[in-house]
């Protein structure tokens, strides 16, 4: 099972002091925080897109070929790209060109973005979302596979012997997850593809974390892709934690009140009872990681949103070695014992990576 | 001999009441609407359940679904029962020349499509029969944006029907309700549920 964090890039107050970081401090520290998250053992680091403040990472594969210079086995991915607004074109283009930087350390999520003035910003039009979803996704899937391609669609300018370049890294592309917290659409195009299914629970009640998941695995079957329990599922997660659980919940709790989401509407404690947030001991965070697990069964990759609501890098960085040290080890362990033969440990690797390991394993 | 059918069916409905009060005019008339659906459809062997809720019981959870985009655990449940009863009751207070921002901020949280074709029931409460058209400019509206179908006659009822002087002519109350229920029986009828689609129906290029 490979586990991460996934960022939004927010610019956020800290309400414990009222300073905000600027952009460049911000973005200084999401390069801290990825670089953290290899030091402590992580497997993923995503970064969001996002085109309006106060959020930073309107430029992921900038981001995220810096940090593929610093870093040696971090996988990096997105959380989500935005397939709507972004030509495919150049989706391709870029992530391709990633992969090589990063010796096939790449992957992606697919989502719709879910402000609605970057629709119009990017001459595109909201009422589209789910129509420009299935279409941008079906070009990029074909400019990864087909060294030359022909294409007539309804949103983009048609294609005559188009070749993306970069080809992908030793002609397999990125491992794709497709991103969707409401829409049944999103779970049947995953499945249609045989693609991941990340399902971002962390406003949610598992419930209905619960009923995506199965769309998307009785799909994934009904697709040939194999059985419901092989399809490739991921999970957010949204943790706050100290040795002793009073700490971390007086410590978290300012921050949570005026957290840009979810701020000045339930109180944590009923947050908490109603989405998978958990602030309290490492202990706690495992158990309540491990009950994901009842809910949609046995998945490949938990990702953990640590740096948001103006937390400051100290204390994310401190989080990231709790989380690294006390709370992943027993996890990958635990959900190892748990998970059946023929169950997928993790997302596909690309094959670099894989025969990377294996060297690295031998030495 | 009777003809009685020996099957009995139970239409569900539920009665929403965003009265304030306890007890609040609102539900005293949401009572008497569904008691008077469930005496129309009596002698047809049909039973009526009706379910309330109570939207000032739910205020806070109302609140928080607003700033989080999910309900709480009983707010999530009356929504669930709205959305799959077999037709609504909806009653409000009039504030400010409309319903009450309680009310609008629970319809506010119904996906938009999923009262298409509901069979509902309209009724407004208010301390003077002045107020009584806000039925049909702003609660019938809304309930045809949500393409649910409204039964023609509504019931507005101002703090001098709940009294009155014995004279059938101009204590209309009673006749109103009546007649309201019996429209809204014969509605429940003719109107069809459909099952939702649960896999989405898409084509890929």
């Amino acid at each position: 099972m490979q586990f991460g964090i996934f960022t939004v890039g927010d610019v956020t107050t800290d309400p414990t002091n009222g300073r905000t970081p600027s952009e460049h401090e911000r973005i200084k520290a999401t390069v801290a925080i990825a670089q953290k998250a290899e030091e402590v053992g992580l497997d993923v680091f995503a970064t969001g897109e996002h085109h309006n403040p106060p959020f930073v990472p309107s430029s992921p594969t900038t981001l995220l070929g810096h940090i593929a210079a610093r870093t040696e086995n971090l996988i990096l991915s997105t959380s989500t790209t935005l397939i709507t607004t972004n030509d495919p074109v150049k989706i391709a283009e870029d992530y391709a060109y990633l992969q090589h930087l990063a010796d096939g350390r790449v992957d992606l999520m697919m989502g719709r973005g879910n402000t609605g003035p970057v629709y119009p910003w990017f001459g595109q039009d909201i009422r589209q979302g789910i129509p420009l979803a299935i279409e941008n996704y079906a070009l990029l899937h074909k400019l990864w596979r087909q060294d030359v391609v022909d294409w007539e669609g309804k949103f983009r300018t048609p294609l005559q012997s188009f070749t993306s370049t970069p080809r992908p890294l030793d002609g397999v592309p990125p491992f794709v997850w497709h991103g969707s917290i409401r829409s049944p659409e999103i779970a049947e195009q995953a499945a249609y593809y045989g693609d991941g299914f990340f399902h971002n629970n962390i406003f949610w009640p598992m419930s209905h974390t619960k009923k995506m998941v199965a769309l998307y695995r009785k799909r994934y079957a009904h697709y040939g892709h194999g059985t419901p329990e092989q399809a490739i599922v991921g999970l957010g997660g949204q943790v706050f934690m100290r040795k002793n659980s009073q700490d971390a919940i007086n410590e978290f709790r300012p921050y949570f009140d005026n957290a840009p989401v979810y701020g000045h509407g339930p109180s944590l404690e009923e947050f908490s009872e109603q989405t998978p947030l958990t602030v309290g001991s490492p202990q706690q965070v495992i158990e309540r990681t491990l009950s994901f697990r009842d809910a949609v069964g046995d998945y490949q990759r938990q990702l953990f949103l640590m740096d948001h609501a103006g937390l400051p890098l100290k204390t994310v960085l401190e989080q990231l070695d709790i989380l690294g040290e006390e709370v992943v080890p027993v996890l990958r362990k635990e959900f190892a014992n748990l998970r059946p033969a023929g169950v997928p440990e993790s997302a596909p690797l690309h094959p670099a990576v894989t025969a990377a390991r294996t060297k690295e394993a031998r030495r | 001999m009777t003809n009685t059918p020996t099957t009995t069916t139970t239409l569900k409905l539920v009665a929403v009441s965003a009265g304030l009060s306890v007890p609040s005019s609102s539900r005293l008339l949401a009572d008497r609407l569904g008691d008077a659906v469930r005496s129309t459809l009596a002698g047809e062997a049909k039973d009526v359940e009706v379910r309330v809720v109570e939207l000032r019981e739910l205020a806070v959870p109302i609140a928080n679904h607003l700033v989080t985009g999910f309900p709480s655990p009983d707010l999530g449940e009356a929504i669930e029962a709205v959305v799959e009863a077999d037709g609504l009751i909806v009653v409000t207070p009039v504030f400010a020349a409309s319903y009450s921002g309680l009310f609008k901020s629970f319809f506010d949280l119904i996906e938009p499509d999923a009262l298409t074709g509901k069979p509902v029931l309209i009724g407004a409460t208010g301390g003077t029969a002045r107020h009584s058209l806000v039925l049909e400019h702003a609660l019938r509206p809304l309930f045809a944006y949500l393409r649910a179908v409204v039964a023609p006659t509504a019931v507005f009822a101002a703090s001098e029907d709940w009294g009155g002087t014995g004279d059938a002519l101009t204590d209309t109350l009673p006749t109103r309700i009546s007649r309201a229920g019996e429209q809204f029986a014969r509605l429940l009828e003719t109107t069809e549920r459909r099952p939702a689609d649960e896999v989405p129906v898409l084509s890929f290029p």
